[in-house]
């Protein structure tokens, strides 16, 4: 699988979601810079983690107007996958391309924790490698992690299956709305998240368990010999 | 001219920062408050000098940017 993460100015995990598809594909992806209009020829476009613009106006709201976001719609438009973590969540519902939107934690605290989250579908292209209603323990570390749809677009949303991770067992960080942690679009290749399995994919971060979504993506991607 | 522009939460959506004022008032002995709820002032100077187009570009311009019009709604004030 060949996959590209965009750099905006404040991005932070973007060398750790780099380190997780490495891991999980042995191939290292392609950085490309938010001001780039071009993207290279990749299968998975991800938006990283990070404070992009010093989460200014709104988190994810400035650089969802970067000019790489035309070339990430005309991506998806032929097929490419899309994964946006933390403030790639939120660059995502705020350039139009997940519904709803990420407000201010509900305790107001920047929580950075562990939480747990239940896997609600596997067959995903993000999702493949997990077990039917597994729970797995995930990173948290966001400020602004509260998902909110109208009503409208949350029965949408639920009603279409596109809630893929929610917070298990009372861990809820920041109040999201039905515990959601992780949404798909409608095509189900855009998956937008709070948490960072790319934080969990060694032994010394405290478990392996945030590989299988990078898995679940290299088996999704058939790629030519 | 200049532009004022207003961005609030919508009505019904829950504004935690809001709630955190309303307490601290409450707190420090300001009974009547019934509810606080927390918005931004954006002030722009403006090139245009006809208020009916300014109005139109300000209002693009929230529409683009200024205002998430998923949970925020804004009012614009010329002068």
């Amino acid at each position: 699988m060949k996959s590209a993460v965009i750099v905006f100015p404040g991005s932070n995990r973007d060398r750790d979601v780099a380190a997780a598809l490495e891991a999980a594909t042995g191939r290292d992806p392609t950085f490309v810079w938010h001001a780039d209009t071009e993207l290279p020829d990749v299968d998975l476009v991800v938006m990283p983690g990070g404070f992009s613009y010093g989460d200014y106006l709104r988190s994810g709201a400035i650089a969802a107007r970067a000019g790489v976001i035309p070339a990430v719609t005309e991506h998806h438009r032929r097929g490419g996958y899309v994964l946006g973590i933390c403030n790639g969540f939120q660059i995502l519902t705020e350039a139009g391309f997940l519904p709803g939107a990420l407000m201010r934690n509900a305790g107001l605290r920047f929580v950075c924790r562990k939480v747990k989250l239940s896997v609600e579908r596997t067959d995903t292209a993000f999702t493949s490698a997990y077990e039917d209603g597994q729970v797995i323990p995930c990173p948290v570390a966001h400020h602004d992690g509260n998902y909110f749809a109208d009503p409208e677009t949350l029965a949408r949303v639920e009603g279409n299956g596109q809630v893929i991770f929610r917070y298990a067992d009372g861990t809820n960080p920041n109040g999201s709305v039905n515990d959601i942690a992780g949404i798909t679009d409608e095509t189900g290749r855009i998956l937008g998240m709070m948490p960072h399995p790319e934080n969990l994919i060694a032994s010394h971060q405290g478990g392996t368990e945030g590989l299988g979504l990078f898995a679940s993506l290299a088996g999704a991607v058939s790629e030519p010999a | 001219m200049r532009a004022r522009v207003t961005v609030t939460l919508k009505q019904g959506v829950l504004d935690p920062q809001g709630k955190a004022i309303e307490g601290a008032l409450k707190g420090l002995g300001f009974g009547g408050v019934n509810a606080a709820r927390q918005g931004k002032v954006i002030d722009l100077d403006l090139a245009e000098s006809d208020p009916e187009r300014a109005r139109a570009e300000v209002a693009a311009m929230c529409e683009a940017l200024l205002a998430n019009t998923v949970i925020e709604s804004y009012a614009i004030e010329l002068e």
